[in-house]
Protein backbone atom coordinates (compact mmCIF):
# COMPACT_ATOMS: atom_id res chain seq x y z
CA UNK A 1 0.00 0.00 0.00
CA UNK A 2 1.90 2.98 -1.18
CA UNK A 3 -0.85 5.56 -0.79
CA UNK A 4 -1.17 6.77 2.77
CA UNK A 5 -4.32 8.71 3.54
CA UNK A 6 -4.47 11.47 6.13
CA UNK A 7 -7.11 10.72 8.76
CA UNK A 8 -9.91 13.24 9.03
CA UNK A 9 -9.56 14.76 5.56
CA UNK A 10 -12.24 13.49 3.19
CA UNK A 11 -11.29 12.13 -0.21
CA UNK A 12 -13.14 13.89 -2.99
CA UNK A 13 -15.52 11.29 -4.31
CA UNK A 14 -17.09 11.31 -7.71
CA UNK A 15 -20.31 13.26 -8.08
CA UNK A 16 -22.61 10.80 -9.74
CA UNK A 17 -24.85 11.68 -12.63
CA UNK A 18 -26.63 9.72 -15.32
CA UNK A 19 -23.58 9.77 -17.58
CA UNK A 20 -21.02 8.39 -15.17
CA UNK A 21 -23.07 6.45 -12.60
CA UNK A 22 -22.64 3.01 -14.23
CA UNK A 23 -18.86 3.39 -14.12
CA UNK A 24 -18.68 4.08 -10.39
CA UNK A 25 -21.37 1.60 -9.46
CA UNK A 26 -19.31 -1.06 -11.24
CA UNK A 27 -16.22 -0.01 -9.29
CA UNK A 28 -18.18 -0.54 -6.09
CA UNK A 29 -18.80 -4.13 -7.33
CA UNK A 30 -15.07 -4.50 -8.09
CA UNK A 31 -15.64 -4.38 -11.83
CA UNK A 32 -14.11 -2.05 -14.37
CA UNK A 33 -16.50 -1.06 -17.14
CA UNK A 34 -15.91 1.34 -19.99
CA UNK A 35 -18.39 3.31 -22.02
CA UNK A 36 -18.49 2.28 -25.68
CA UNK A 37 -20.60 3.20 -28.65
CA UNK A 38 -22.37 0.01 -29.74
CA UNK A 39 -22.69 1.32 -33.28
CA UNK A 40 -19.12 2.33 -34.12
CA UNK A 41 -17.40 0.49 -31.24
CA UNK A 42 -15.55 3.59 -30.11
CA UNK A 43 -14.50 3.62 -26.44
CA UNK A 44 -15.29 6.88 -24.64
CA UNK A 45 -13.47 8.19 -21.59
CA UNK A 46 -14.59 10.20 -19.75
CA UNK A 47 -18.18 9.03 -20.33
CA UNK A 48 -20.45 11.37 -22.22
CA UNK A 49 -24.03 11.56 -23.46
CA UNK A 50 -23.29 11.23 -27.20
CA UNK A 51 -20.86 9.35 -29.42
CA UNK A 52 -18.63 12.00 -30.99
CA UNK A 53 -18.13 9.83 -34.11
CA UNK A 54 -21.64 8.78 -35.13
CA UNK A 55 -23.61 11.12 -32.84
CA UNK A 56 -25.91 8.43 -31.59
CA UNK A 57 -27.19 8.68 -28.04
CA UNK A 58 -29.09 5.43 -27.63
CA UNK A 59 -26.28 3.06 -28.64
CA UNK A 60 -23.97 3.91 -25.75
CA UNK A 61 -23.23 0.82 -23.67
CA UNK A 62 -21.04 -0.27 -20.78
CA UNK A 63 -18.64 -3.13 -21.43
CA UNK A 64 -16.49 -4.91 -18.92
CA UNK A 65 -12.75 -4.39 -19.20
CA UNK A 66 -10.05 -6.79 -17.99
CA UNK A 67 -8.20 -3.65 -16.86
CA UNK A 68 -4.93 -4.50 -18.54
CA UNK A 69 -2.62 -1.82 -19.85
CA UNK A 70 0.60 0.02 -19.23
CA UNK A 71 1.76 3.21 -17.58
CA UNK A 72 1.54 5.99 -20.17
CA UNK A 73 2.69 8.82 -17.92
CA UNK A 74 2.93 9.74 -14.24
CA UNK A 75 3.61 12.58 -11.83
CA UNK A 76 5.08 12.33 -8.35
CA UNK A 77 3.85 14.72 -5.69
CA UNK A 78 6.85 15.49 -3.55
CA UNK A 79 5.86 18.78 -1.90
CA UNK A 80 3.12 18.87 0.67
CA UNK A 81 1.69 22.22 -0.35
CA UNK A 82 1.16 21.35 -3.99
CA UNK A 83 -0.33 17.97 -3.18
CA UNK A 84 -3.79 16.76 -2.27
CA UNK A 85 -4.20 17.24 1.49
CA UNK A 86 -5.90 13.89 1.97
CA UNK A 87 -2.79 12.01 0.84
CA UNK A 88 0.67 11.98 2.35
CA UNK A 89 3.61 12.90 0.14
CA UNK A 90 5.43 11.53 -1.64
CA UNK A 91 2.81 9.83 -3.76
CA UNK A 92 2.56 8.99 -7.41
CA UNK A 93 -0.37 9.45 -9.78
CA UNK A 94 -0.24 7.35 -12.92
CA UNK A 95 -1.98 7.63 -16.27
CA UNK A 96 -2.69 4.09 -17.47
CA UNK A 97 -3.38 3.35 -21.11
CA UNK A 98 -5.68 0.34 -21.25
CA UNK A 99 -5.60 -2.22 -24.04
CA UNK A 100 -8.93 -0.75 -25.21
CA UNK A 101 -7.04 2.48 -25.96
CA UNK A 102 -8.54 4.73 -23.29
CA UNK A 103 -6.51 6.19 -20.46
CA UNK A 104 -7.39 6.34 -16.76
CA UNK A 105 -5.80 8.33 -13.95
CA UNK A 106 -5.10 6.16 -10.92
CA UNK A 107 -2.55 5.09 -8.31
CA UNK A 108 -0.21 2.09 -8.09
CA UNK A 109 -0.56 -0.14 -5.05
CA UNK A 110 2.81 -1.84 -5.29
CA UNK A 111 5.27 0.75 -6.59
CA UNK A 112 6.96 3.55 -4.71
CA UNK A 113 7.10 6.87 -6.58
CA UNK A 114 10.73 6.39 -7.56
CA UNK A 115 9.93 2.98 -9.04
CA UNK A 116 7.25 4.20 -11.44
CA UNK A 117 8.29 4.27 -15.11
CA UNK A 118 6.57 4.78 -18.44
CA UNK A 119 5.75 1.46 -20.10
CA UNK A 120 5.40 -0.74 -17.01
CA UNK A 121 2.59 -3.29 -17.67
CA UNK A 122 -0.22 -3.05 -15.12
CA UNK A 123 -3.60 -4.56 -14.27
CA UNK A 124 -6.54 -3.24 -12.32
CA UNK A 125 -7.24 -3.96 -8.65
CA UNK A 126 -9.88 -2.55 -6.34
CA UNK A 127 -9.19 -0.76 -3.09
CA UNK A 128 -11.96 -0.61 -0.48
CA UNK A 129 -10.76 2.51 1.27
CA UNK A 130 -13.76 2.94 3.55
CA UNK A 131 -17.31 1.69 3.95
CA UNK A 132 -18.53 4.10 1.32
CA UNK A 133 -15.55 4.46 -0.99
CA UNK A 134 -13.97 1.97 -3.39
CA UNK A 135 -11.42 3.08 -5.95
CA UNK A 136 -9.88 1.29 -8.91
CA UNK A 137 -6.11 1.15 -8.72
CA UNK A 138 -3.36 -0.74 -10.51
CA UNK A 139 -0.60 -3.22 -9.75
CA UNK A 140 2.33 -4.42 -11.79
CA UNK A 141 1.29 -7.18 -14.24
CA UNK A 142 3.58 -10.08 -15.06
CA UNK A 143 3.98 -9.72 -18.81
CA UNK B 1 -15.91 36.33 -45.11
CA UNK B 2 -15.00 39.74 -43.79
CA UNK B 3 -11.56 39.78 -42.22
CA UNK B 4 -10.98 41.22 -38.77
CA UNK B 5 -7.46 42.26 -39.75
CA UNK B 6 -6.70 45.84 -38.73
CA UNK B 7 -10.33 46.61 -37.90
CA UNK B 8 -9.87 47.11 -34.16
CA UNK B 9 -7.34 48.59 -31.79
CA UNK B 10 -6.33 48.54 -28.17
CA UNK B 11 -6.57 52.08 -26.89
CA UNK B 12 -6.28 51.81 -23.13
CA UNK B 13 -4.40 49.61 -20.69
CA UNK B 14 -4.05 49.55 -16.93
CA UNK B 15 -2.90 47.40 -14.08
CA UNK B 16 -3.27 47.72 -10.37
CA UNK B 17 -0.37 47.25 -8.04
CA UNK B 18 0.49 43.61 -7.65
CA UNK B 19 1.28 41.85 -4.44
CA UNK B 20 0.99 38.57 -2.62
CA UNK B 21 -1.76 40.03 -0.47
CA UNK B 22 -3.73 42.97 -1.80
CA UNK B 23 -5.82 43.34 1.34
CA UNK B 24 -8.75 44.28 -0.93
CA UNK B 25 -11.62 42.53 -2.60
CA UNK B 26 -11.40 41.41 -6.20
CA UNK B 27 -14.32 43.80 -6.91
CA UNK B 28 -12.30 46.69 -5.58
CA UNK B 29 -9.34 45.79 -7.77
CA UNK B 30 -11.62 45.37 -10.80
CA UNK B 31 -13.27 48.77 -10.39
CA UNK B 32 -9.94 50.52 -9.96
CA UNK B 33 -8.36 48.91 -12.99
CA UNK B 34 -11.31 49.38 -15.33
CA UNK B 35 -11.57 53.05 -14.50
CA UNK B 36 -7.81 53.44 -14.98
CA UNK B 37 -7.90 51.73 -18.39
CA UNK B 38 -10.81 53.88 -19.53
CA UNK B 39 -8.98 57.01 -18.29
CA UNK B 40 -5.88 55.83 -20.15
CA UNK B 41 -7.91 55.65 -23.35
CA UNK B 42 -9.22 59.17 -22.84
CA UNK B 43 -12.78 57.87 -22.62
CA UNK B 44 -15.57 58.16 -20.07
CA UNK B 45 -17.02 55.16 -18.28
CA UNK B 46 -20.44 55.85 -19.77
CA UNK B 47 -18.97 55.34 -23.24
CA UNK B 48 -18.04 51.73 -22.47
CA UNK B 49 -20.79 49.50 -23.87
CA UNK B 50 -19.10 46.10 -23.82
CA UNK B 51 -17.52 44.06 -21.06
CA UNK B 52 -15.57 40.81 -21.30
CA UNK B 53 -14.40 38.92 -18.26
CA UNK B 54 -12.76 35.63 -17.59
CA UNK B 55 -14.71 32.70 -16.27
CA UNK B 56 -11.73 31.77 -14.14
CA UNK B 57 -12.28 34.82 -11.96
CA UNK B 58 -14.90 34.38 -9.29
CA UNK B 59 -16.41 37.79 -9.84
CA UNK B 60 -19.86 38.91 -10.90
CA UNK B 61 -19.64 41.33 -13.82
CA UNK B 62 -23.01 42.86 -12.95
CA UNK B 63 -21.69 43.91 -9.57
CA UNK B 64 -18.70 45.56 -11.20
CA UNK B 65 -20.98 47.30 -13.68
CA UNK B 66 -23.13 48.57 -10.83
CA UNK B 67 -20.19 49.93 -8.85
CA UNK B 68 -18.83 51.70 -11.93
CA UNK B 69 -22.21 53.19 -12.74
CA UNK B 70 -22.22 51.73 -16.23
CA UNK B 71 -25.89 51.75 -17.10
CA UNK B 72 -26.12 49.85 -20.35
CA UNK B 73 -23.96 47.18 -21.88
CA UNK B 74 -24.84 46.08 -25.40
CA UNK B 75 -22.32 43.24 -25.24
CA UNK B 76 -20.88 41.12 -22.45
CA UNK B 77 -19.33 37.68 -22.21
CA UNK B 78 -17.46 35.32 -19.97
CA UNK B 79 -14.48 33.88 -21.75
CA UNK B 80 -14.38 30.19 -20.93
CA UNK B 81 -11.42 27.85 -20.65
CA UNK B 82 -9.05 28.55 -23.46
CA UNK B 83 -11.31 30.78 -25.44
CA UNK B 84 -10.12 34.22 -26.33
CA UNK B 85 -11.43 37.28 -24.49
CA UNK B 86 -9.68 39.49 -27.03
CA UNK B 87 -11.45 37.66 -29.84
CA UNK B 88 -14.75 38.23 -28.03
CA UNK B 89 -14.04 41.94 -27.79
CA UNK B 90 -12.78 42.25 -31.37
CA UNK B 91 -15.75 40.44 -32.89
CA UNK B 92 -18.19 42.46 -30.79
CA UNK B 93 -16.69 45.64 -32.19
CA UNK B 94 -16.19 44.41 -35.75
CA UNK B 95 -19.84 43.32 -35.87
CA UNK B 96 -21.05 46.68 -34.64
CA UNK B 97 -22.56 45.20 -31.50
CA UNK B 98 -20.43 47.39 -29.25
CA UNK B 99 -18.28 50.49 -29.69
CA UNK B 100 -15.93 50.31 -26.72
CA UNK B 101 -15.27 47.03 -24.95
CA UNK B 102 -13.33 46.61 -21.74
CA UNK B 103 -11.71 43.28 -20.94
CA UNK B 104 -10.58 42.80 -17.39
CA UNK B 105 -9.24 40.26 -15.00
CA UNK B 106 -9.16 40.60 -11.25
CA UNK B 107 -8.00 37.95 -8.84
CA UNK B 108 -6.46 37.57 -5.43
CA UNK B 109 -4.33 34.63 -6.46
CA UNK B 110 -1.52 35.31 -4.10
CA UNK B 111 -3.67 35.46 -1.00
CA UNK B 112 -7.13 34.26 -1.92
CA UNK B 113 -8.81 30.93 -2.26
CA UNK B 114 -7.79 28.72 -5.10
CA UNK B 115 -9.16 26.25 -7.54
CA UNK B 116 -8.92 23.31 -5.17
CA UNK B 117 -10.98 24.96 -2.50
CA UNK B 118 -13.53 26.01 -5.10
CA UNK B 119 -13.88 22.41 -6.22
CA UNK B 120 -14.31 21.22 -2.70
CA UNK B 121 -17.00 23.76 -1.95
CA UNK B 122 -18.77 22.90 -5.17
CA UNK B 123 -18.58 19.21 -4.37
CA UNK B 124 -20.21 19.76 -1.04
CA UNK B 125 -23.06 21.60 -2.65
CA UNK B 126 -23.43 18.92 -5.37
CA UNK B 127 -22.59 21.29 -8.15
CA UNK B 128 -22.58 19.21 -11.30
CA UNK B 129 -20.75 21.44 -13.72
CA UNK B 130 -18.92 19.79 -16.56
CA UNK B 131 -15.55 20.51 -15.01
CA UNK B 132 -16.49 18.71 -11.85
CA UNK B 133 -17.76 15.72 -13.73
CA UNK B 134 -14.41 15.49 -15.41
CA UNK B 135 -12.49 15.99 -12.16
CA UNK B 136 -14.34 13.03 -10.72
CA UNK B 137 -11.89 10.84 -12.58
CA UNK B 138 -8.83 12.63 -11.23
CA UNK B 139 -9.36 14.05 -7.76
CA UNK B 140 -9.99 10.76 -5.89
CA UNK B 141 -6.44 9.75 -6.87
CA UNK B 142 -4.80 12.92 -5.58
CA UNK B 143 -4.51 14.68 -8.94
CA UNK B 144 -6.03 18.09 -8.45
CA UNK B 145 -3.55 20.93 -8.73
CA UNK B 146 -2.61 22.42 -12.11
CA UNK B 147 1.07 21.58 -11.66
CA UNK B 148 0.17 17.94 -11.23
CA UNK B 149 -2.29 17.85 -14.08
CA UNK B 150 0.08 19.56 -16.50
CA UNK B 151 2.94 17.34 -15.35
CA UNK B 152 1.48 14.29 -17.10
CA UNK B 153 1.88 15.93 -20.49
CA UNK B 154 5.26 17.40 -19.61
CA UNK B 155 6.49 13.92 -18.67
CA UNK B 156 5.48 12.59 -22.08
CA UNK B 157 6.99 15.61 -23.83
CA UNK B 158 10.33 14.97 -22.14
CA UNK B 159 10.14 11.25 -22.80
CA UNK B 160 8.93 11.35 -26.40
CA UNK B 161 11.62 13.76 -27.55
CA UNK B 162 14.48 12.84 -25.21
CA UNK B 163 14.50 16.25 -23.57
CA UNK B 164 16.79 16.98 -20.65
CA UNK B 165 14.82 19.10 -18.12
CA UNK B 166 17.98 21.18 -17.66
CA UNK B 167 17.35 22.56 -21.17
CA UNK B 168 13.97 23.86 -20.00
CA UNK B 169 15.67 25.76 -17.17
CA UNK B 170 16.74 28.42 -19.64
CA UNK B 171 13.12 29.55 -19.94
CA UNK B 172 12.78 30.78 -16.33
CA UNK B 173 16.36 32.07 -16.45
CA UNK B 174 15.63 34.31 -19.46
CA UNK B 175 12.24 35.36 -18.09
CA UNK B 176 13.86 36.39 -14.82
CA UNK B 177 16.54 38.32 -16.71
CA UNK B 178 13.83 40.24 -18.57
CA UNK B 179 11.89 40.74 -15.34
CA UNK B 180 15.01 42.14 -13.70
CA UNK B 181 14.52 45.34 -15.70
CA UNK B 182 10.80 45.56 -14.86
CA UNK B 183 10.15 47.34 -11.56
CA UNK B 184 6.72 45.70 -11.35
CA UNK B 185 8.11 42.20 -11.55
CA UNK B 186 8.58 39.72 -8.77
CA UNK B 187 12.07 39.05 -10.10
CA UNK B 188 12.88 42.77 -10.44
CA UNK B 189 16.59 43.20 -9.94
CA UNK B 190 16.83 39.57 -8.91
CA UNK B 191 17.60 37.41 -11.94
CA UNK B 192 18.16 33.73 -11.36
CA UNK B 193 20.96 31.71 -12.87
CA UNK B 194 20.78 28.29 -14.44
CA UNK B 195 22.37 26.84 -11.29
CA UNK B 196 19.46 28.25 -9.27
CA UNK B 197 17.08 26.37 -11.54
CA UNK B 198 18.91 23.10 -11.11
CA UNK B 199 18.99 23.65 -7.35
CA UNK B 200 15.31 24.48 -7.01
CA UNK B 201 13.07 21.88 -5.40
CA UNK B 202 11.16 19.35 -7.44
CA UNK B 203 7.62 20.20 -6.36
CA UNK B 204 5.63 17.90 -8.62
CA UNK B 205 8.04 15.64 -10.44
CA UNK B 206 8.84 16.40 -13.32
CA UNK B 207 8.35 20.09 -12.43
CA UNK B 208 10.71 22.15 -10.32
CA UNK B 209 9.55 25.13 -8.33
CA UNK B 210 11.16 27.47 -10.84
CA UNK B 211 9.19 25.81 -13.65
CA UNK B 212 6.05 27.18 -12.01
CA UNK B 213 5.01 30.82 -12.21
CA UNK B 214 4.55 32.70 -8.92
CA UNK B 215 1.03 33.90 -8.26
CA UNK B 216 0.01 37.42 -7.39
CA UNK B 217 -3.02 39.49 -6.41
CA UNK B 218 -4.06 42.19 -8.81
CA UNK B 219 -6.08 43.22 -11.82
CA UNK B 220 -5.55 44.19 -15.43
CA UNK B 221 -7.80 45.79 -18.03
CA UNK B 222 -7.66 46.78 -21.67
CA UNK B 223 -10.03 48.89 -23.74
CA UNK B 224 -10.69 47.91 -27.34
CA UNK B 225 -12.49 49.90 -30.00
CA UNK B 226 -12.62 50.13 -33.77
CA UNK B 227 -9.54 51.29 -35.64
CA UNK B 228 -11.66 54.16 -36.98
CA UNK B 229 -12.75 55.40 -33.55
CA UNK B 230 -9.22 54.97 -32.27
CA UNK B 231 -8.07 57.72 -34.61
CA UNK B 232 -10.08 60.23 -32.57
CA UNK B 233 -8.23 59.39 -29.38
CA UNK B 234 -5.09 61.09 -28.21
CA UNK B 235 -2.70 58.14 -27.99
CA UNK B 236 -1.41 56.07 -30.86
CA UNK B 237 -3.52 52.92 -30.90
CA UNK B 238 -2.23 49.37 -31.00
CA UNK B 239 -3.96 47.99 -34.07
CA UNK B 240 -4.95 44.34 -33.79
CA UNK B 241 -3.59 42.61 -36.88
CA UNK B 242 -4.97 39.23 -36.01
CA UNK B 243 -6.60 37.36 -33.22
CA UNK B 244 -7.55 33.72 -33.06
CA UNK B 245 -8.40 30.89 -30.75
CA UNK B 246 -8.15 27.16 -31.20
CA UNK B 247 -9.78 24.10 -29.75
CA UNK B 248 -9.11 20.49 -30.61
CA UNK B 249 -10.56 17.04 -30.11
CA UNK B 250 -10.74 15.45 -26.66
CA UNK B 251 -9.73 18.74 -25.12
CA UNK B 252 -9.87 19.36 -21.39
CA UNK B 253 -8.50 22.21 -19.37
CA UNK B 254 -5.03 21.12 -18.21
CA UNK B 255 -5.44 17.43 -18.94
CA UNK B 256 -6.77 16.12 -22.29
CA UNK B 257 -5.48 12.71 -21.32
CA UNK B 258 -7.50 10.82 -23.90
CA UNK B 259 -6.14 12.39 -27.02
CA UNK B 260 -3.69 10.63 -29.28
CA UNK B 261 -0.50 12.13 -27.87
CA UNK B 262 0.10 14.34 -24.84
CA UNK B 263 3.39 15.77 -26.02
CA UNK B 264 2.01 18.27 -28.50
CA UNK B 265 -0.46 21.18 -28.44
CA UNK B 266 -2.87 20.61 -31.35
CA UNK B 267 -5.10 23.54 -30.42
CA UNK B 268 -2.08 25.82 -30.44
CA UNK B 269 -1.16 24.54 -33.91
CA UNK B 270 -4.68 25.30 -35.16
CA UNK B 271 -4.70 28.69 -33.52
CA UNK B 272 -1.29 29.60 -34.92
CA UNK B 273 -2.31 28.72 -38.46
CA UNK B 274 -5.39 30.93 -38.22
CA UNK B 275 -3.47 33.70 -36.53
CA UNK B 276 -0.86 33.84 -39.29
CA UNK B 277 -3.46 33.41 -42.04
CA UNK B 278 -5.45 36.45 -40.90
CA UNK B 279 -2.31 38.53 -40.35
CA UNK B 280 -0.78 37.54 -43.67
CA UNK B 281 2.60 36.95 -42.08
CA UNK B 282 4.51 33.92 -40.81
CA UNK B 283 6.73 32.88 -37.92
CA UNK B 284 9.83 34.28 -39.61
CA UNK B 285 8.28 37.76 -39.43
CA UNK B 286 7.95 37.66 -35.66
CA UNK B 287 10.67 38.97 -33.34
CA UNK B 288 8.97 38.97 -29.95
CA UNK B 289 6.69 36.37 -28.42
CA UNK B 290 4.66 36.66 -25.25
CA UNK B 291 3.97 33.01 -24.60
CA UNK B 292 2.14 31.31 -21.76
CA UNK B 293 4.85 30.39 -19.31
CA UNK B 294 2.71 29.40 -16.36
CA UNK B 295 4.81 26.26 -16.56
CA UNK B 296 8.18 26.60 -18.27
CA UNK B 297 7.93 23.47 -20.48
CA UNK B 298 4.90 25.01 -22.18
CA UNK B 299 7.23 27.48 -23.86
CA UNK B 300 9.17 25.02 -26.06
CA UNK B 301 5.92 23.17 -26.76
CA UNK B 302 4.37 26.43 -27.99
CA UNK B 303 7.45 27.30 -30.04
CA UNK B 304 6.96 24.02 -31.88
CA UNK B 305 3.19 24.40 -32.25
CA UNK B 306 3.51 27.93 -33.65
CA UNK B 307 6.19 26.97 -36.14
CA UNK B 308 9.16 28.81 -34.65
CA UNK B 309 11.03 25.51 -34.73
CA UNK B 310 10.40 21.94 -35.75
CA UNK B 311 8.65 19.21 -33.75
CA UNK B 312 10.75 18.17 -30.78
CA UNK B 313 13.22 21.03 -31.31
CA UNK B 314 11.76 23.47 -28.78
CA UNK B 315 14.06 22.58 -25.91
CA UNK B 316 17.16 22.96 -28.11
CA UNK B 317 15.78 26.35 -29.21
CA UNK B 318 15.67 27.43 -25.56
CA UNK B 319 19.02 25.97 -24.51
CA UNK B 320 21.54 28.59 -23.47
CA UNK B 321 18.86 31.26 -23.62
CA UNK B 322 20.38 33.41 -26.39
CA UNK B 323 17.56 32.82 -28.88
CA UNK B 324 15.02 33.98 -26.26
CA UNK B 325 16.81 37.09 -25.05
CA UNK B 326 16.00 40.58 -26.28
CA UNK B 327 17.92 40.89 -29.53
CA UNK B 328 17.86 37.13 -30.06
CA UNK B 329 15.91 35.20 -32.67
CA UNK B 330 12.66 35.50 -30.70
CA UNK B 331 12.64 37.69 -27.62
CA UNK B 332 10.51 35.83 -25.08
CA UNK B 333 8.20 37.53 -22.59
CA UNK B 334 10.05 40.81 -22.48
CA UNK B 335 8.24 41.86 -19.30
CA UNK B 336 9.43 38.70 -17.57
CA UNK B 337 6.30 36.71 -18.32
CA UNK B 338 4.35 34.88 -15.70
CA UNK B 339 7.55 33.22 -14.51
CA UNK B 340 9.39 36.49 -13.97
CA UNK B 341 6.70 39.07 -13.44
CA UNK B 342 3.91 37.15 -11.77
CA UNK B 343 0.85 35.16 -12.62
CA UNK B 344 -2.72 36.23 -12.30
CA UNK B 345 -4.56 32.95 -12.33
CA UNK B 346 -6.38 30.79 -9.91
CA UNK B 347 -4.10 28.00 -9.10
CA UNK B 348 -2.89 25.82 -6.30
CA UNK B 349 -4.83 25.25 -3.16
CA UNK B 350 -3.59 27.02 -0.10
CA UNK B 351 -2.82 24.96 2.95
CA UNK B 352 -2.11 27.84 5.24
CA UNK B 353 1.18 29.47 6.04
CA UNK B 354 2.50 32.86 5.11
CA UNK B 355 1.53 34.50 1.82
CA UNK B 356 4.02 33.50 -0.78
CA UNK B 357 3.70 33.61 -4.53
CA UNK B 358 4.46 29.96 -5.06
CA UNK B 359 2.66 29.04 -1.88
CA UNK B 360 5.98 27.70 -0.82
CA UNK B 361 8.49 29.32 1.43
CA UNK B 362 10.56 31.80 -0.53
CA UNK B 363 13.16 33.49 1.63
CA UNK B 364 15.14 36.19 -0.03
CA UNK B 365 12.86 36.74 -2.98
CA UNK B 366 11.32 40.11 -3.57
CA UNK B 367 7.59 39.85 -3.11
CA UNK B 368 4.93 41.01 -4.82
CA UNK B 369 4.33 42.50 -8.04
CA UNK B 370 3.55 41.66 -11.57
CA UNK B 371 1.26 42.48 -14.36
CA UNK B 372 0.85 38.98 -15.64
CA UNK B 373 -2.66 38.17 -16.71
CA UNK B 374 -3.98 34.73 -17.15
CA UNK B 375 -4.69 34.71 -20.86
CA UNK B 376 -3.31 38.17 -21.07
CA UNK B 377 0.36 38.17 -21.91
CA UNK B 378 1.33 41.60 -20.81
CA UNK B 379 4.47 43.17 -22.17
CA UNK B 380 5.25 45.57 -19.42
CA UNK B 381 2.53 48.12 -19.86
CA UNK B 382 3.61 51.16 -21.81
CA UNK B 383 7.33 51.10 -21.23
CA UNK B 384 8.38 47.85 -22.74
CA UNK B 385 11.70 48.14 -24.54
CA UNK B 386 10.88 45.53 -27.16
CA UNK B 387 12.72 46.57 -30.30
CA UNK B 388 10.18 45.44 -32.83
CA UNK B 389 6.86 46.56 -34.13
CA UNK B 390 4.98 43.32 -34.06
CA UNK B 391 4.37 41.33 -30.96
CA UNK B 392 3.03 37.83 -31.04
CA UNK B 393 0.87 37.12 -28.09
CA UNK B 394 -0.03 33.58 -27.42
CA UNK B 395 -1.39 32.71 -24.07
CA UNK B 396 -3.21 29.72 -22.89
CA UNK B 397 -5.59 28.63 -20.27
CA UNK B 398 -4.68 25.04 -20.61
CA UNK B 399 -1.26 23.61 -20.55
CA UNK B 400 0.00 20.50 -22.20
CA UNK B 401 -2.87 18.94 -24.00
CA UNK B 402 -5.18 21.66 -22.91
CA UNK B 403 -8.46 22.93 -24.13
CA UNK B 404 -7.49 25.72 -26.41
CA UNK B 405 -5.25 28.62 -27.14
CA UNK B 406 -5.66 32.14 -28.30
CA UNK B 407 -3.40 34.80 -29.55
CA UNK B 408 -3.29 38.15 -31.22
CA UNK B 409 -0.83 40.16 -33.21
CA UNK B 410 -0.60 43.78 -32.34
CA UNK B 411 0.91 46.16 -34.83
CA UNK B 412 2.51 49.05 -33.07
CA UNK B 413 4.69 50.14 -35.95
CA UNK B 414 4.28 53.82 -35.33
CA UNK B 415 5.50 53.79 -31.78
CA UNK B 416 8.36 52.16 -29.93
CA UNK B 417 5.95 51.07 -27.27
CA UNK B 418 4.34 47.69 -27.32
CA UNK B 419 0.93 47.06 -25.96
CA UNK B 420 -0.83 43.80 -26.19
CA UNK B 421 -3.40 41.58 -24.67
Amino acid sequence: MTIEYVPGIPILKASLDDDNRPFWEAVNRHELVLQRCGACKLYLQPPRPMCPECHSMDTLEWVESPGRGEIYSYVNFTTDRMAYPAMKVPYSVVLVELEEGVRLVSNMIDLEPDEVKIGIPVEVVFDDISDDLTLFKFKVRES
Amino acid sequence: MKSIKDTTAIVGVATTDFSTDSGRTEYSLACEVIKAAVDDAGLRLDQIDGMVKDVVDGIDAMYVQKALGMETLSYSSDSHWGTSPLLNAVTAIASGTANYVVYFRSANNGSGKRAGSDFRAAKETKDESLDLIRYDFYSPFGLLTPAGMIGMGVRRYYDDYGIDPAQIGWVPVVCSEHAAANPHAIFFDAPIGHDDYLASDVVVDPLRRLDCAPEVDGAIAVVITSAERAKDLADTPAVVMSVAQGTSTEGENLSSYNREVLSRLPEMELMGRELFRVAGIGPSDISVAQLDDRFAPLVPMQLEALGFCGEGEGAAFCEGGDALRVGGRLALNTNGGFLGEGLLARHERDRGGPPDPWHLDQPGRRRGVGAGGHRCGWPCGRSDPAPVAITAIATATAGAGGASRWAGFIDRASTPEVVAA
